[in-house]
């Protein structure tokens, strides 16, 4: 059923790129990449342009990855550069903490964010604080990644968002991309990155493909950290979202556009640091704004959001109060409708998008 | 005049020839030290407490050397660091020094022991029992003190306090008890990635030996043969616990299971030299990781804030101090072998004391961190950013 729904999405994202090619001219020689092949692109480029990056996790070697996301890497590059690991979260974090003081850049994946909790110390009190305790003398550039936030049917234990508890700390990177581009581009800037990056991907997106223009195939192809995207642009209300979302806003955005309601998409791309500037842009522009995550409401990225907004210059453009679209403040339960109605649905976000507007 | 006294005149008297024969040669200054130590033995031998040992088929020697010029080094770096250890007590207790402060007193021999053994270019991080480390690694004792009162001349510019101080191939200071076993296994793999010929010593105490994540961590150096020594500094408590309520097991030698283990008199700076060479020998000949159990005590309870008399005896700090001290203990085998004099001895007692005095002037005159320095050093490599200050209106700048 979650494939189905995948395929519809992949659909519907595959529609609205057929629209926009007929509107646009579209540079040749694009191609349809899916998201998890747009990681395993990145690191593959990455491991063969630097010779200490590795990647080490459990099942990334010979099992081509728990999500396939690391598929032909260990084929390729051997024992010494992809390492499978024992269940072991903490030493799996921590064992990468050091090399990058001792000069190695590592990889650690986590089969899902869900059990970093189990090492979150290390990645909190080893990685992000140790450049600043140290007072420069000891840098770490590592990169922790995986999937993140809700999958399909998986429950409580295995579903939890985590952009709010990572995007909280000084010394960390936090990304979550969306789209097949953002993953790769992005990945590579955090591999190449000096310093600890936690890299938010998402399950239910690693099976969607999405339209890579050649210049975004190719081996040099990076994203800035911290910049976001306008994805859809828009004049009545802004939607800020991250990873899986965005597609959610889009969607919503399409059939709020039959009604005359257009809204301004935009795609965080990274937690922290927060691209405040884009979304009061918007906001100075539109005059309205809803934020919308999978997370948990209560101290969440939209409740950052509202509270930067309003300490910042856009305020004074709101005409009515900032509103935050959020995952249910309960734990993620198994049942199929309870699970549905546990996550924002596009039906969701065109409400709030209506009664922010008044509408 | 006593016996010794006059066994000295009589030794001047008959080397007075060769020492004449120096003054032809080689000048006054030449003269003047081989007049005065001339008569010392160059080098002894010295029968050792033998090690314990866990599934390993053969041990450190018991018969080691030891030369003038190491039993000088030895002594004058133990001695610094007693000292260096004894003004941060009185600091601390004039409140210029805050937070936490754990002190190494006591346990000197371990360090010193343990630097003989590997070279600087093999890497070491322990827990937040780190001044002396810090100090065997190439730390200052200036540094070292500035950066416990927090002024700019620190060695983590006044950033990181007692627990957070860092070298070359020193990796600190950990505050997290446990946390640094998997680090230290971590940078083991960088050695073997990277194919240097290098180890990491790994040092936890009794306290962390019960944690889940180094069992983790035995697994998988095992598992990657790991070029890792781990070494257990067991001073009998953890905190206010001893051993016995905190252990089902006190063997920390054996807790590694399947990695092969020392049991070592940590008392003894040549006991642990001897068994740190025996071990770094395992590890670089492939064979992977090595663990030591270094039997060692301190003097002051776990930190400032804990007299350390509720949990043990008056009567057992004197005791350890009056039979097992490390630098007494070395000191008594170089005056008895004839390796120096005490007038030798006092001399460095003298210099380490004007260099602690000199440090603690330091540590208590530099200013303390300026205000700009808030934010910087939150990433490597980076364009200045922004960071919120405590409100909105206040922005700060944050440099690499």
């Amino acid at each position: 059923m979650a494939a189905l729904r995948c395929f519809l999405r992949s659909g519907k994202g595959a529609v609205s790129v057929l629209l926009r090619r007929e509107l646009h001219a579209t540079a040749p020689a694009s191609a349809q990449v899916m998201v998890r092949d747009a990681l395993n692109q990145a690191m593959d480029e990455e491991l063969e342009r630097d010779e200490r990056v590795f990647l080490l996790g459990e099942e990334v070697a010979q099992y081509d990855g728990a999500y396939k996301v690391s598929r032909g890497l260990w084929k390729k590059y051997g024992d010494k550069r992809i390492i499978d690991t024992p269940i072991t979260e903490v030493m799996c974090d921590s064992v990468l903490a050091p090399p990058p003081q001792a000069g190695l850049r590592p990889i650690c994946e986590f089969m899902t964010f869900n059990f970093s909790m189990q090492a979150i110390d290390q990645v909190i009190n080893s990685a992000a604080k140790t450049y600043y305790m140290s007072a420069g003398l000891q840098p770490v550039p590592i990169v922790f990644r995986g999937p993140n936030g809700a999958s399909a049917g998986v429950a409580a234990q295995h579903s939890q968002c985590f952009a709010a508890w990572y995007g909280h700390c000084p010394g960390l990177k936090v990304i979550s991309p969306w789209s097949a581009e953002d993953c790769k581009g992005l990945l590579k800037s955090a591999i190449r990155d000096d310093n600890p990056v936690v890299f938010l991907e998402n399950e239910l997106m690693y099976g969607v493909p999405f339209e890579m223009s050649e210049e975004a195939q190719s081996k040099d192809f990076t994203i800035p950290i911290g910049k976001a995207k306008i994805e859809r642009p828009g004049s009545h209300i802004t939607l800020v979202s991250h990873s899986r979302f965005v597609g959610h806003c889009l969607d919503a955005a399409a059939v709020l556009a039959k009604e005359g309601i257009e809204c301004e998409v935009i795609n965080l791309r990274t937690i922290r640091p927060l691209d405040v500037e884009c979304i009061e842009g918007s906001v100075m522009k539109t005059n309205h704004l809803v934020t919308v995550e999978g997370g948990w409401p209560q101290f969440g990225v939209g409740a950052e959001i509202c509270a930067r907004i309003m300490e910042g210059p856009a305020f004074n453009y709101l005409d009515a109060p900032a509103v935050r679209v959020t995952g249910v403040d309960i734990p993620m339960p198994y049942a199929k409708i309870l699970e549905d109605n546990s996550i924002p649905q596009i039906k969701d976000i065109i409400f709030s998008v209506k009664k922010t507007l008044n509408v | 005049m006593c016996i010794w006294s006059i066994y000295q005149w009589i030794m001047c008297d008959m080397l007075a020839d060769f020492g004449c024969n120096l003054i032809s040669s080689s000048g006054a200054a030449v003269v003047m030290s081989a007049r005065t130590y001339a008569d010392f033995t160059t080098q002894a031998s010295f029968e050792i407490k033998k090690c314990d040992v866990h599934k390993l088929d053969d041990a450190p020697a018991t018969e080691v050397v030891l030369t003038r010029e190491e039993g000088l080094q030895y002594y004058r770096i133990m001695q610094t660091m007693r000292r260096m250890e004894l003004k941060a007590d009185q600091l601390y207790k004039q409140k210029i020094i805050r937070g936490f402060c754990h002190l190494y007193d006591g346990q000197e021999a371990c360090a010193v022991g343990i630097e003989a053994g590997i070279n600087l270019t093999d890497h070491l991080i322990t827990a937040y029992r780190a001044h002396g480390y810090t100090y065997t690694r190439g730390g200052t004792v200036k540094e070292i003190m500035a950066e416990l009162t927090g002024r700019r001349g620190g060695i983590a510019k006044g950033k990181g306090g007692s627990m957070h101080m860092y070298t070359k191939n020193f990796y600190g200071g950990n505050g997290i008890v446990g946390a640094q076993v998997p680090l230290g296994a971590g940078v083991a793999l960088a050695c073997k990635y990277q194919e240097r010929n290098e180890l990491c010593v790994c040092l936890y105490g009794d306290g962390a030996a019960n944690q889940g994540q180094i069992f983790e961590t035995y697994n998988m150096a095992a598992l990657w043969k790991l070029p890792v020594i781990f070494i257990c500094e067991n001073n009998k408590y953890g905190m206010g616990t001893s051993v016995e309520r905190a252990a089902a097991s006190t063997d920390y030698f054996k807790r590694g299971d399947f990695i092969p283990g020392l049991r070592v008199d940590g008392m003894d700076v040549l006991c642990v030299r001897e068994a740190t060479r025996f071990a770094a020998d395992h590890c670089r000949s492939g064979k992977g990781p090595i663990l030591m159990e270094l039997q060692t005590y301190r003097y002051h309870g776990h930190s400032m804030s804990d007299p350390g008399v509720s949990y043990r005896t008056r009567e057992e700090i004197q005791e350890v101090r009056s039979k097992s001290d490390p630098i007494s203990m070395l000191k008594d085998r170089m005056l008895s072998n004839n390796m120096a004099s005490v007038e030798e001895l006092k001399e460095i007692d003298v210099e380490v004391r004007k260099e602690i005095e000199d440090a603690a002037q330091f540590a208590t005159t530099d200013p303390e961190p300026p205000l700009d320095d808030l934010c910087n050093h939150i990433f490597s490599n980076e364009p200045p950013l922004e960071v919120r200050g405590t409100n909105p209106w206040t922005k700060l700048k944050s440099v690499s």
